[in-house]
């Protein structure tokens, strides 16, 4: 292949060096080269978010992102907020309220939840809906997403 | 009747969080495309950019010539017809002969990389004759220069034509006191689900081919993979992994499932087929473009004399479900009302547009709309209330229909009951201001379809098979399709609730044809009931061997035994008991690790007239919804405010996954009535993006208020019925029917969108009819 430079950025708190060219979308490289697979592709035109990464803490859908962008970023991803064993906050209210069915929407509003919580640890409903209309849910009706988030932000499962 | 106790139970109908769901929320899940095998080939596809064209010509020499590139196939290799139905054969892998619709496969690559399959699809040269385009299906009746196929009946390109009478619908038309009469005409939709279909092929130099794929009925894959590669079953393994999402979109066996399989058998190299969203749309098999035409005859009192529908189907470019389509469109738009006479006239036409099929609520969708439209304009003509007018009319439980239908369980009346009263209907109805209203719309939807579509149609539907080892972990195989709606979860309860044990003791594996016995998969929303049946013979089963163990155990008679959490004890005296662990060591002092087996089997009922079995089921779900809307009369836009939802779908074994099928469907009616549209220009699909093709997104999703006031069902797994379809159904008119009381306006043209409703207020106010007052 040509013209690969090497990239270097945080991958879920760990440096990661890796070759990339100039024209790898983040989405790709995290999924095949790189193997986070939680991740999801559902659209590849920034129409769905079930590709949302977090660019620095914010969500931000790796489909249109060109991976070069990250250079000395931190990205994290559905693998980085998986605590090593059992469930983050969010990701526990996440299994108790059925806020997931088919489950390929749910690493993309799990990680939009966290950085909600983060910037605003006791949003409105309003807030949270406002927070997740970029992400498409085609099984939930979005309700017990909304309720999910909710709880994780009482403290409650 | 006599009251009879409603017994409880110790899981089921609570609300029980999906066993999968920790591996769901850390993306540890498993889908088709999250997979990989060494020395893994890339496939893509060279679709057809016409509408209908004879291919002349078809050179790949360039394409195979380029490194890199390990097969190229076209649709001579694999010509075998196959299709989701026996009696409708009518698609092949790739396209033989003609392309039939924009988006047909005409040639299929596989390489070492994207970019090589790329490169190669760019390199294949079609040399076609452009055919004539047909869009619609009203020209398609008649003979046809061009038939898209040549099934078509007379030459026409109708593929399907059902004609049903039943009564005498003409008698009762003349002496009805008052008839409607209503037109209804729908967009096509499609599914939407999130994760594009993917597959996975390898075959193996020990003479196997291993499928992996996102689909819901692993079982008809199985059997179309076989039939169209030559290769007998048993050489052909068939694993579902995890499925983002298929509601009938991932239901027939689909030509690049089988592609993929193929390239892998040409290369010898496992292959994966990823779709992108392009594709998706362009496969679609999503609800039919529909005309509807819809008149009811009702006595003086508003009871229901006859119905006369007739429907006109577009079906895109092959049958698919479309046969099933067809009837249901006239045999789903009776229930839940008694209608004793009844007369339908429907037929589904090929055109060349992307194929439709079945997509949740299949067939009983469109024919709803219009049907309780029309009932809301009777009861106003009658000067009755919808909801009165719906209740003197309702089928009674155990009754039988005029096509023969098997009714058993029905709480139609108390879903109407509770969706009154929680709704505050008596207050609002008529009475909002302008611009605001309220809404009945009812529903009613098969529990599973009493014909499975499989050719062997003695077998069971469903079978469920257990195995306890040392570790008294309950091992759990069927091959129903967990897509997302918590089948995994029902069945693990299920065997749980039987054998007094933990959830967590129970492991539903995953499905793979070479271990997981037959069931016909996710469809008709037949899951719950039937193979919840299976489960639950199955752990009976296997509870009497352990209940067998444990009175050998305690020296006393099996029948004396109950079986109480992790635990079997005589009954009156719980003091005396063993063990779930002791009863287990027992009973394997014999055999070793316990199976057990449990199947279900619909009794097939119905008439014996042609088409009779269309539309039974073991049981029906039920369903009257109250849809508030506040419009604004400047822009035309609206929002559904609330949604009061009473479903009948008998006990709900999961209230968690009941609730989230209703709110799930209610997002997915919604759709339908107020924007998505499948957008053509002739027969091509404009819009095959989610950017174009809009589904609702969070902020416009309305309350919903969730009514489970059901009996239980005699012969649904402990008093179970469907809820993954029939709620849908009631959406759609609920929303109409409220943009009426809101602002005078009957809309018979779906989606429903801001354009159409400031026509239809600009309308109503040049002719000088105000409403409420505006
Ligand atoms: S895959 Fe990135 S938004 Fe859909
Ligand atoms: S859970 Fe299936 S798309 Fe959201």
């Amino acid at each position: 292949m040509s013209s690969q430079e090497l990239l270097s950025f945080r991958l879920n708190g760990q440096p990661v060096t890796t070759p990339c060219e100039p024209a790898r979308i983040l989405l790709d490289l995290l999924r095949e080269d790189l193997e986070e697979t939680g991740t999801k592709r559902g659209c590849d035109l920034g129409t769905c978010g079930c590709c949302t990464v977090l660019l620095d803490g914010r969500p931000t859908l790796s489909c249109l992102s060109l991976a070069r962008l990250v250079e000395g970023c931190e990205v994290t991803t559905i693998e980085g907020v998986s605590p090593p064993q059992g469930l983050s906050p969010v990701q526990a209210a996440f299994v108790a309220h059925g806020a997931t069915q088919c489950g390929f929407c749910t690493p993309g509003f799990v990680l939009t939840a966290t950085a909600l919580l983060k910037e605003n640890p006791h949003p409105s409903r309003e807030e949270i809906v406002r927070a997740i209309s970029g992400n498409l849910c085609r099984c939930t009706g979005y309700t017990k997403i909304i309720e999910a988030i909710d709880a994780a932000a009482r403290g409650g499962p | 009747m006599a009251s009879v106790e409603r017994p409880t139970y110790r899981l089921l109908g609570q609300r029980i969080p999906y066993v999968e769901g920790p591996l769901k929320v850390t993306g540890r899940a498993e889908y088709t495309d999250d997979l990989r095998r060494p020395g893994m080939l890339v496939a893509r596809l060279l679709r057809s950019p016409w509408p209908h064209a004879r291919l002349r010509s078809i050179d790949t020499t360039a394409a195979r010539a380029l490194p890199g590139v390990y097969a190229v196939l076209t649709g001579e290799r694999y010509p075998t017809p196959f299709g989701v139905l026996p009696i409708t054969h009518d698609e092949t892998a790739i396209a033989v002969g003609k392309a039939r619709y924009t988006g047909d496969i005409l040639a299929a690559v596989a390489a070492q990389d994207e970019r090589t399959a790329e490169a190669a699809l760019a390199l294949v040269r079609v040399d076609v004759e452009e055919l004539p385009e047909y869009s619609d299906p009203r020209t398609g009746i008649a003979r046809v220069a061009e038939p898209i196929h040549a099934r078509g009946l007379n030459g026409s390109n109708v593929q399907k034509e059902v004609v049903q009478d039943f009564g005498d619908v003409d008698a009762a038309f003349s002496q009805a006191a008052q008839t409607a009469r209503v037109r209804g005409t729908f967009a096509g939709v499609t599914h939407a689900f999130t994760e594009p279909m993917a597959t996975i092929a390898e075959s193996t130099p020990d003479g196997r081919l291993t499928v992996w794929s996102a689909t819901q009925v692993p079982h008809y894959l199985h059997r179309s993979l076989s039939e169209v590669l030559g290769i007998p079953m048993h050489r052909i393994r068939v694993i579902k992994p995890e499925v983002g999402g298929a509601f009938g979109g991932k239901s027939d066996p689909l030509p690049h499932e089988i592609v993929c399989a193929a390239l892998a058998i040409e290369t010898g190299r496992p292959v994966k087929l990823l779709f992108d969203r392009e594709d998706v749309f362009y496969t679609n098999h999503g609800r039919h473009p529909t005309q509807n035409d819809v008149r009811i005859a009702v006595d003086a009192d508003g009871r229901i004399l006859a119905y006369d529908i007739e429907a006109l189907i577009d079906g895109g470019a092959w049958s698919s479900f479309g046969t099933v389509t067809t009837y249901y469109n006239g045999v789903l738009s009776m229930g839940p009302y008694r209608v004793p006479n009844f007369r339908y006239h429907g037929r589904r036409v090929y055109t060349n547009r992307p194929p439709s099929g079945a997509m949740r609520a299949h067939g009983g969708t469109n024919i709803r709309y219009s049907v309780e439209v029309a009932l809301d304009l009777l009861a106003e003509q009658l000067g009755r209330d919808p909801f009165d007018l719906r209740a003197i009319n309702a089928l009674p439980p155990n009754s039988t229909t005029v096509n023969e239908f098997r009714i058993t369980s029905t709480s139609f009346l108390k879903c109407l009951a509770a969706a009154r009263e929680k709704s505050g209907w008596d207050a609002k109805f008529r009475r909002l201001p302008y611009g605001r209203g309220v809404g009945l719309g009812c529903g009613f939807y098969i529990s599973g379809s009493n014909s499975p579509i499989h050719f062997t149609p003695k077998m069971p539907q469903s079978t469920v098979h257990l195995k306890v080892d040392m570790d008294g972990g309950i091992a759990v195989h069927s091959m129903q399709a967990d897509i997302g709606q918590g089948s995994n979860t029902l069945l693990a309860a299920i065997v749980a609730e039987v054998l007094g044990v933990d959830l967590e003791r129970v492991h539903v594996q995953r499905v793979d044809s070479d271990v997981s016995p037959i069931d016909i998969g996710s469809y008709s929303s037949r899951v719950t009931f039937m193979m919840g049946n299976a489960a639950r013979s199955a752990a009976l089963d296997l509870r009497g061997q352990l209940i067998a163990a444990a009175a050998e155990l305690l020296g006393r008679p099996a029948e004396s035994i109950e079986t109480t959490h992790e635990r079997f004890q005589v009954r009156g005296a719980p003091e005396v008991g063993v063990s779930f662990a002791a009863a287990l060591e027992k009973a394997m002092e014999r055999v070793g690790a316990l199976t057990a087996t449990g199947a279900y089997s619909t009794t097939p009922k119905g008439g014996t007239f042609k088409g009779a079995r269309a539309g039974t089921a073991p049981a029906y779900s039920f369903a009257a919804y109250v849809a508030q809307v506040d419009v604004d009369v400047e822009t035309g836009e609206y929002h559904v405010e609330k949604i009061w939802a009473a479903f009948d779908c008998g006990r709900a074994l999961n209230r968690l996954a009941v609730e989230g099928q209703i709110e799930g469907s209610i997002h997915m009616g919604l759709g339908q009535v107020m924007g998505e549209s499948m957008n053509y220009r002739g027969a091509r699909l404009f819009n095959p993006s989610f950017l174009e093709y809009k589904i609702p997104t969070a902020d416009q999703m309305p309350e919903v208020e969730i009514l489970l006031v059901a009996e239980d069902d005699p012969e649904g797994p402990f008093g179970a019925k469907e809820a993954g379809e029939g709620p849908l159904i009631a959406t759609l008119p609920a929303v109409g029917n409220a943009l009426y009381d809101a602002i005078g306006v009957r809309f018979t043209e779906l989606p429903i969108t801001p354009d159409r409703v400031l026509r239809g207020i600009d309308r109503r106010r040049r002719e000088g009819r105000p409403w409420k007052g505006a």
